[in-house]
């Protein structure tokens, strides 16, 4: 039939048999040469680039520039960062889903779009927030130095400025999954006994496992990779307050390619660590992942 | 157990779902709460099981006011439309989960649980299948297994929410048997929510029909069907015509001829004349009839509807008629109600 379908397609003969799916051959190899083409263009090409740069004088040096203290402080805060800020956003992510999916309140609307905002606002704007906030200039900026309580130019400032920039993932990969599992079964659980505590345990976590996971991992990414806010309120003290992305415009800026390439090979790989990751666990758990969805 | 629901009213952002509804259940009785949708059933359901609370009025578990309790303290057991089984286990651990989730001090054996859980399998027929994830079973398979589930924890009574709904109806027709099977043999009061009163007639000890957030009528199936009490449980139980009719010294008269009933004791005046199709007998003259000419003949299984034109002022009638008796259109056919029941406005 298919068969079929292509040869009068490809004759031009008779529109009669035709499967709905199926264009002329020319037309079905020119959209996906087109698609390759932009893919190899915009994706592989860029990500081929950033490797060679890295390794243009030879693995030694590759090492070599990323064992530099400043680079390796640069690691070791973004993994710090990363490390505060995505365990934050798990749980603020699944307690707004939550709240959000399973329970009718006023305002619900409005904490929907609240939640969306760090995505609609460009990152710039997010620091600038708390530049606005905590600065020298603002109302709690003078009494916070008072006390010695450094949060701009410091640690804690390129938390808050990544939490808030990552704060959607988690909840957005969610809210859709929960509101389409309902809350029947928590309904279910609560009508056998279970306790609160007891019913998010052992059902609606276990029900959203796949969904959060992926939140995680996106939000894992950008959180390591987050340029914009970080930038504003880091200071960009070398050593100190400088993260991976950071460190990257540091070095490049300096002329330094390989460092600044092989900075930027690490955060690269780390999109392809997180790739390879969810497309392994999808394959894995197929199945679940599918049943989960279905019922 | 038994279960009292007494005055019960539930308001929904300011719209009533239930006025004023009282019901007394049984210990051990099977009760089906029947009714089109946004009559309040699966709202009384729900209040019963603790998922909803009232806006006024008290529900009783035996002696004990149940209103005070949580869902969790009232020991119900629930079963879903969708049956809302955990997906993520197997069939074994959803059927044991209310009893793994008890506190230490009340849970009873590891192997106990699993005990008690196959037991429950096999009563719901589904021994072997202990293994397998919701997602590989059929429809009417996972029904059986939330039914097994919500029996676990030896509930004071069983709530079920249109449970066969999302079945076809073959499946449907089995695990209606199957469920009286189940009652009678385990003796849990029960109460499920149909729209279908096939099912609720068939299954139930007692049918409560329900409209706009009222009980309507309460009774055995053959009370119900036999004696509707109400214009609305006359046309939502069964097949029903209408007639308007004039009752004149104790006869009923449609426009200005006798249809031959008597209907002694009642006052004169206008009335809908309520009969079911098949609660007629055929006339060969017409000395007191309806009497009409056939449009449309269908055969439905074992018998012959027909469709009659009885004058164009009023809607068509539909009476039941045995298969052999074969008419052809616009042949004229009389004949007269032998049961029948009068509302007045």
């Amino acid at each position: 039939m298919a068969h079929d379908a292509a040869s009068h397609g490809g004759t031009g003969n008779t529109e009669l048999v035709r499967v709905a799916t199926s264009e002329h051959r020319l037309a079905r190899y020119g959209l996906i040469g087109l698609a390759l083409c932009f893919v190899g263009l915009f994706l592989v090409l860029p990500l081929a680039a950033v490797f060679t740069e890295a390794m243009r004088n030879g693995p030694g040096e590759f090492f070599t520039v990323l064992s530099d203290p400043e680079t390796f402080s640069a690691i070791r805060l973004t993994l710090i960062v990363a490390g505060i800020a995505v365990p934050l956003n798990l749980v603020f992510g699944i307690a707004a889903a939550w709240a959000i999916a399973k329970f009718e309140f006023k305002g619900k609307a409005f904490l929907t779009t609240l939640i969306d905002l760090p995505f609609s606002v460009s990152p710039v704007i997010s620091g600038m927030v708390f530049i606005l906030l905590f600065g020298s200039h603002s109302l709690i900026g003078p009494w916070l130095q008072s006390h010695g309580i450094q949060i701009l130019f410091a640690v804690p400032g390129i938390v808050l400025a990544t939490v808030f920039v990552t704060f959607p993932f988690v909840a957005r990969e969610l809210i859709p999954l929960m509101q389409e599992q309902g809350t029947s079964d928590e309904e279910a659980a609560l009508s056998l006994g279970a306790s609160g505590w007891q019913t998010f345990w052992y059902v609606t976590l276990p029900n959203i496992k796949w969904g959060l996971l992926y939140g995680v991992l996106l939000c894992n990414a950008r959180a390591m990779g987050e340029f914009g806010a970080v930038s504003v309120v880091s200071g960009h003290i070398r050593g100190l307050t400088n993260t991976m992305p950071l460190q990257v415009e540091i070095l490049y800026n300096e002329y330094n390619f390989v460092a600044a390439f092989a900075v930027a090979t690490l955060l690269a790989l780390l999109a392809l660590v997180t790739l390879v990751l969810k497309s392994l666990l999808e394959m894995k758990y197929s199945e679940q992942i599918a049943a989960s969805r279905r019922h | 157990m038994e279960v009292r629901v007494q005055n019960i009213r539930k308001e929904f952002s300011r719209f009533p779902a239930l006025n004023d509804v009282s019901l007394d259940i049984r210990s051990g009785e099977l009760i089906a709460l029947l009714g089109p949708s946004g009559s309040g059933k699966t709202t009384l359901l729900r209040l019963i099981a603790g998922l909803e609370s009232p806006t006024e009025g008290t529900v009783y578990f035996g002696n004990e006011d149940a209103s005070r309790k949580t869902v969790q303290q009232r020991n119900i057991g629930f079963v879903f439309q969708h049956y809302a089984l955990f997906r993520h286990m197997t069939v074994l651990d959803n059927v044991s989960f209310g009893l793994t989730i008890r506190p230490a001090g009340r849970r009873p054996s590891k192997a106990d649980i699993r005990k008690r859980a196959l037991e429950l399998l096999d009563l719901v027929q589904l021994s072997g299948l202990e293994k397998r994830y919701p997602a590989q079973l059929s429809g009417g398979q996972r029904q059986r297994v939330a039914l097994a589930r919500a029996m676990a924890v030896e509930p004071n009574v069983l709530l079920l929410d249109e449970p066969f709904g999302a079945l076809d109806a073959q499946v449907r027709k089995e695990l209606r048997r199957w469920l009286r099977e189940i009652h009678d043999r385990t003796g849990h009061t029960t109460v499920f929510v149909t729209h279908d009163q096939d099912e609720a007639l068939e299954l139930a000890d007692r049918v409560v029909v329900m409209s706009k957030g009222k009980i309507e009528q309460i009774g055995t199936p053959d009370e119900i069907y036999d004696t509707p009490n109400s214009p609305f449980v006359f046309g939502f139980i069964g097949q029903s015509n209408i007639l308007p009719v004039r009752v004149e010294n104790g006869q009923l008269w449609l426009d200005d001829r006798s249809i031959g009933v008597s209907a002694t004791g009642e006052a004169d005046g206008p009335a809908q004349l309520y009969f079911r199709p098949h609660d007629i007998e055929l006339l060969d003259g017409c000395g007191g009839c309806i009497a009409g000419i056939v449009t449309v003949t269908r055969r439905v299984a074992g018998t012959r509807h027909v469709e009659l034109d009885i004058g164009a002022t009023h809607s068509k009638v539909e009476i039941e008629l045995p298969p052999e008796k074969v008419t052809s259109d616009h042949s004229r056919i009389a004949f007269r109600p032998t049961r029948w029941k009068l509302f007045r406005n």
